[in-house]
């Protein structure tokens, strides 16, 4: 679990910056190979223990899409998992049944995990892209009073 | 077949993800929810077909794939058959013995639009669940052609407003009823049929597993929210089915061989089915004054489908 959340592979490169072949070039059919190596035990793997090839998304970033970012506060979640089944872009990491935070090069700042997050106040939060995350936590709310 | 456990979140969350980031479909796309739980609720090798539509146009944008199985792309009709076609081989190929590994446990998969499933590979999809392959086909149900902008199929509900069928001054939107792909799908043969929706993560992970261990064609119509068709934010794909599943507008059952209809999930407290409208920009002119009756009409056709639902549950027909 060495690199897991600042694995080398991941969001190398932003989408379209790298052409392999010009899309005229291609003849019918092309199979994109997902690992470098062989892929038959891949679904026993996490991601750090795999070998993406160049051709795996994974290995791109679509980090410029937002505008807002969620930023993720330790102390309060409760590692309900629901901001993990319902990220749409696999982009929080969770490992042994806890979060270890989220993937700012898969993230697309949608706000669907802030909206899912039980906690009060959240454990989730939308920032101005600009701001820090240290920045963030310091102007956490407290929380929040049930309405009568 | 080797599942993940989905007894709850904590457990089913130290699977193994297979669906990968930097996809493009539209941030808060509820595709990618669906598409992800299905290949983290089993370790089998997966063999998925995608026909055209947002799905596969987002993830498999050249030179990158999102996906770490085998997966093919086909034509906008084809997701059935190219499926049915990779089952007919692995079949053919492991009694003449020429697999490297025959034991391996393989599943497969097609994922298609409504426009496809719903219209455009109708028949296709038909034949497949005739000839009785032994796959799971998943509707992504977003009742339009979003890729192509937002037209109408024949899954659009009644009163939506779509790019083909827009509200104006003359229309209030579609006005034929959204076709009952389970009934169809029942009746041709499929020996698994479920309709699921992602806000219930557990009874879709249950429903995919179910199917992918029936030995037969099983259809899946999976509730798909389109923030960008729909006219919701992003932020409300979770919020938006919530409201689907507990308004019954998109109730959760299954039928099994045909005849055995189970409802899978009874909300609590059933919401009106206003309120399901009145959170998207596509239903905003049923609000007019002029419209009243239709919010009625449909208020009316959700309640009866759900009677319906139940006493066939009690039928056992
Ligand atoms: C035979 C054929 N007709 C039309 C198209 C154009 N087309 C591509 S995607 C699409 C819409 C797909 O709608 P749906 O199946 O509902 O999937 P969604 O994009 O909504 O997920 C259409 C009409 C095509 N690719 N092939
Ligand atoms: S903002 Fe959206 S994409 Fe980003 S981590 Fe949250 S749910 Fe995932
Ligand atoms: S939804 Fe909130 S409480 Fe639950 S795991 Fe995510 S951040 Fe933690
Ligand atoms: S248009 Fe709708 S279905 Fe297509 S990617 Fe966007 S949200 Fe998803
Ligand atoms: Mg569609």
């Amino acid at each position: 679990m060495s690199n897991v959340l600042s694995n080398k592979k991941r969001g190398m490169r932003e989408l379209g910056a790298e052409k392999k072949v010009g899309w005229d070039e291609v003849t019918h059919g092309v199979i994109l190979h997902s690992f470098e190596d062989d892929a038959t035990d891949v679904a026993k793997r996490k991601a750090e223990d795999r070998n993406y090839s160049d051709f795996s998304s994974y290995t791109a970033t679509v980090a410029s899409w937002r505008v807002i970012k969620p930023v993720y506060n330790r102390d309060i979640c409760i590692d309900c998992q629901n901001c993990w089944v319902w990220c749409p872009d696999s982009s929080i990491i969770s490992r042994d049944k806890q979060i270890l935070g989220i993937d700012y090069d898969h993230c697309k700042g949608c706000g669907v995990c802030v909206e899912v997050c039980p906690t009060n106040p959240k454990s989730l939060l939308m920032f101005g892209e600009a701001l820090s995350s240290e920045d963030a936590i310091a102007q956490w709310p407290v929380k929040e009073k049930k309405e009568k | 077949m080797a599942i993940t456990s989905v007894k709850n979140l904590k457990e089913f969350s130290t699977t193994n993800e297979r669906f990968e980031g930097a996809h493009l479909l539209c941030p808060g796309c509820a595709h990618s929810m669906i598409v992800r739980e299905l290949m983290n609720c089993t370790d089998d090798n997966l063999v998925i077909s995608t026909n055209t539509g947002c799905l596969e146009v987002s993830t498999a944008v050249y030179p990158y794939t999102s996906w770490d199985t085998s997966w093919i792309h086909i034509g906008f009709e084809n997701a059935a058959t190219a499926a049915a076609g990779a089952e007919a081989m692995y079949k053919a190929r492991k009694r003449k013995g020429t697999l490297k590994n025959p034991d391996a446990p393989v599943k497969f998969v097609a994922f298609g639009g409504d426009g496809s499933t719903y219209d455009i590979g109708f028949q296709w999809l038909s034949g497949a669940v005739e000839r009785g392959h032994n796959f799971t086909y998943i509707c992504l149900d977003n009742e339009n052609y979003a890729n192509t902008g937002g037209q109408r199929s024949s899954s659009t509900p009644i009163g939506a407003s779509t790019t083909t069928a827009p509200a104006g001054r003359v229309s209030y939107g579609e006005k034929r009823n959204k076709k009952d792909m389970l009934a169809i799908m029942a009746a041709n043969g499929a020996s698994y049929v479920a309709q699921v929706a992602p806000n219930k993560w557990k009874n879709m992970a249950q429903a995919f597993q179910k199917a992918l261990a029936t030995d037969g064609p099983c259809y899946i119509n999976a509730l798909s929210a389109c923030t960008t068709e729909w006219k919701f934010d992003p932020k409300d794909t979770i919020n938006i089915s919530d409201l689907a599943t507990d308004s019954l507008v998109f109730p959760l059952y299954e039928i099994i061989d045909g005849t055995e209809l189970n409802i899978t999930y009874r909300p609590k407290n059933v919401l009106p089915v206003k309120d399901y409208l009145a959170a998207q920009g596509r239903f905003k002119h049923l609000f007019k004054p002029e419209n009243a009756y239709l919010i009625e009409e449909w208020q009316k056709r959700v309640d009866a489908k759900w009677e319906y639902l139940q006493r066939r549950e009690e039928a056992r027909v």
